[in-house]
């Protein structure tokens, strides 16, 4: 086989690889010809036409996104018909799109408005059927609103291919096709791991998150409240592309000013209560190798991989860690140990999480969560709602001076920081159980085999005469991958890390939708957050958790030792089957991100 | 009828458990509900759960299948089927006033089940008896030439015979 084949598109000869589709092999010579249901990490739908191209030979346009080049083939891209027929493409599908761009949620981040715009539709010729389905807001995280949606598949695809869970599916024909759950079951009852992929796949808004953005609102203008933000790691590596950045800038200080402007009283940082996670899950995974307890530990940081693993793993939940998530340590902080300190009653205190994440929206209503009857959170909000609310009060992010977090819930060691990238929570508590488990340092902090965008990492760590196994998996689909390994051989790995979304929070379901020169879940993209915040820990002088000084001063002065009376009470949770059971399908089909060639 | 259902899933499960050394499993997935259907009359979520369990399908592919095909009931149906001829021949000779009374006598429309459980409802596509004009068929048994009028007795005569 050659190592190139010559192909000619518009009249110009062009030198590719074989083995390409068209719109691959136009992609490479810089031609981006429209798309919509296609996505480089899913499998090809070839449902919505809109990258049709004119091949020499061919009775009819084919689309690009599926058909393989050949060498010699003379392809069109740009001919009067075919922008003729693009146009009518994407017409039909407005036709039964509703026409409420400017009351929607995503009016300026459209992918169906910029793909209107870029086709040229300046009028409409036709008047199509509208759907008239009832939306499904039952679930705490995520909203289905069938009545927006052009069956481009997406979300279907990355439920299923990228995170094994496989939730949505096309149900009925013809028209009246519907994305749904089996059974049409309300979004509360399914095995929905509520990660928010699917809102950040989708062209329009037939999935977003639940949006809590007016009851933070009231909450703010409640004279009798006590205001209280914290703020997620990854939240401060991606909210500047939503105000135009480039990705990559990290605005820790500009968003905790934000907040603040906004009307927060005080505003801590996740970070912090991640440096307390990591000292309670080091403890624990010490405390269960010195004593011979359920190995492999896994990490329960991400709330979407917990709820799938109830729902789809429940014979792992003893090698769950019981540690409960940042965000739920500083909620169960703030409406104790900082409500003491203020002399506060933890019922006048709002307590409002900003996260990149749709699936802590889950969490911060789990019942097992409640510290004396009350919520450790009381709303959680993406980055997305974030930025909203600050373009809404006309904060200007951009420009605005930086300022500090809160003390005494607001330092962090480097560790805490990179909790936000996949590999990051393991790097961290690495850090701090080696010390525990060895009493010395740790010759080289950076663990270089955990990071990455790899689906499956392994590595392994000696600590003083033990040979520590461990392995990371970011999204679901590649942590069913390793998990079904786990079953099969228990004894392969001492530790592993799970995040539900793919490149972890980076990557959440609730992060700013791309702009126009990217795509969803773009490998580049999730790099750069990654990076904001590799560095940020980079040029940290505190760089365990177990030596920020003001961990351990709350050790000292409020929860006594890590796993503790104290600690266990708020700081620790546990977990239970939860139904209908998941099936975990072909999970050997499944793509995960970044894993092989696609 | 708990009792009869017992044995009904264990007949599904067998027939699932022969097909499992097959290459492809999953695309027996058709042929599992239609067996299904044969042994329930219809497709119940109970029995989708049953299905999704043993054969390792998520069950909202298994939903997707079983919306897509009409063929696939998801509601019991009643102990007599009816069919109404809507074909070319059928229609000219006035199949459609037969339809009319039907659904006017039973309460029910298309695809439905009268209350009791007797009867279900169908539409039919020719049933090859034009020369019989216009038909009806109930369970496998056709009448033909029926009218508006005698339409009714034939459900009667028929619900009381079997």
């Amino acid at each position: 086989m050659p190592e190139k084949i010559k192909i000619i598109i518009n009249d110009k000869e062009y030198e590719v690889r074989p083995n390409q589709t068209i719109m691959q092999a136009a992609d490479g010579v810089g031609f981006h010809l429209p798309r919509l249901c296609y996505h480089p990490r899913l499998s090809i739908e070839g449902a919505c036409r809109v990258c049709i191209v004119e091949v020499e030979g061919m009775r009819n346009f084919v689309a690009s996104c599926a058909y393989p080049i050949h060498d010699g083939m003379k392809i069109r891209t740009n001919t009067d018909e075919l922008r003729r027929a693009r146009r009518d493409i994407v017409e039909l599908i407005l036709d039964n799109h509703p026409t409420d761009c400017h009351t929607c949620v995503r009016d300026g981040n459209c992918e169906l408005q910029r793909l209107a715009y870029a086709m040229g539709i300046r009028k409409r010729h036709f008047e199509g059927e509208k759907k008239n389905y009832e939306k499904d807001i039952s679930s705490t995280a995520v909203v289905r609103d069938p009545n927006k949606c052009i069956l481009c598949g997406r979300c279907v695809r990355i439920c299923s291919e990228v995170q094994a869970v496989t939730n949505l599916g096309f149900a009925h024909r013809g028209f009246k096709t519907v994305v749904m759950p089996a059974y049409n079951l309300p979004f509360s009852d399914t095995v929905c791991s509520t990660c928010g992929q699917c809102i950040n796949v989708c062209p329009t808004a037939a999935f977003i998150e639940k949006n809590y953005t007016q009851d933070v609102f009231a909450g703010l203008s409640d004279k009798n409240l006590i205001k209280i933000a914290q703020v997620a790691p990854s939240v401060r590596a991606a909210i500047g592309e939503d105000f135009g950045l480039s990705a990559g800038r990290n605005m820790e200080k500009e968003t905790a000013a934000a907040l603040r402007k906004l009307g927060f009283d005080y505003v801590f940082d996740t970070q912090f209560s991640a440096d307390l996670t990591i000292v309670e899950e080091a403890s624990e995974l010490v405390h269960r190798i010195k004593t011979k307890g359920k190995l492999p530990m896994i990490t329960s940081c991400s709330s979407a991989w917990m709820k799938y693993m109830e729902q789809f793993f429940p014979d792992l939940i003893e090698n769950i860690s019981t540690a409960k998530s940042p965000m739920s340590m500083m909620g169960a902080m703030i409406k104790t140990y900082f409500a003491e300190k203020i002399k506060a009653d933890p019922k006048n205190i709002l307590s409002v999480a900003v996260m990149c994440c749709t699936a802590k929206k889950y969490e911060a209503a789990r019942p097992e969560l409640l510290i004396d009857g009350i919520r450790g959170v009381d709303y959680m909000i993406t980055t997305r709602e974030a930025s909203w609310m600050m373009k809404s009060a006309g904060i200007d992010l951009v420009n605005i001076k930086g300022e500090e977090f809160d003390e005494p819930l607001g330092m962090s060691s480097g560790a805490g920081t990179i909790f936000g990238a996949t590999g990051g929570v393991m790097e961290a508590a690495l850090r701090t159980a080696y010390e525990l488990y060895t009493g010395k340092e740790m010759p080289d902090l950076d663990i270089k085999a955990v990071r990455g965008l790899k689906g499956i990492k392994e590595g392994s760590v000696m600590m003083g005469d033990m040979e520590l196994r461990v392995a990371v998996a970011h999204g679901l689909g590649n942590a069913a991958k390793l998990l079904q390994e786990v079953r099969k051989d228990p004894n392969k790995y001492h530790f592993i890390e799970i995040m539900g979304c793919p490149g972890g929070c980076v990557g959440g379901g609730g992060q700013p939708y791309v702009g126009l020169n990217s795509v969803p879940l773009d490998e580049n993209l999730l790099k750069k957050r990654a990076e904001a915040l590799y560095s940020s820990d980079k040029n940290k002088s505190v760089r365990k958790s177990h030596e920020n000084p003001d961990i351990k001063k709350i050790y000292k002065e409020f929860l006594g030792e890590p796993l503790g009376e104290r600690s266990y009470k708020l700081l620790h949770t546990h977990y239970k089957q939860h139904y209908p059971q998941g099936i975990i399908s072909g999970e050997e089909r499944c793509q995960g991100p970044f894993d092989g060639k696609r | 009828m708990e009792k009869d259902n017992t044995a009904k899933i264990k007949e599904l499960r067998d027939y699932i458990g022969s097909i499992k050394t097959t290459e492809h499993r999953d695309s027996y997935l058709i042929a599992v509900l239609h067996k299904a259907q044969d042994l329930f009359g219809y497709v119940s979520q109970e029995v989708m759960d049953e299905i999704s369990l043993s054969m390792s399908i998520p069950t909202a592919h298994i939903w997707g299948v079983v919306t897509f095909y009409h063929y696939f009931s998801l509601l019991p149906k009643g102990k007599h089927a009816i069919s109404v001829c809507m074909g070319t021949a059928c229609y000219v000779k006035g199949a459609e006033k037969i339809l009319k009374a039907i659904k006017e006598h039973l309460k029910i429309e298309i695809g439905q089940t009268t209350t009791d459980g007797v009867f279900t409802l169908q539409e039919a596509r020719c049933l090859g008896a034009c020369g019989l004009a216009p038909v009806v068929m109930i369970d496998e048994k056709i009448y033909g030439n029926v009218t508006e009028k005698n339409a009714v007795s034939i459900l009667k005569e028929h619900s009381r015979l079997k």
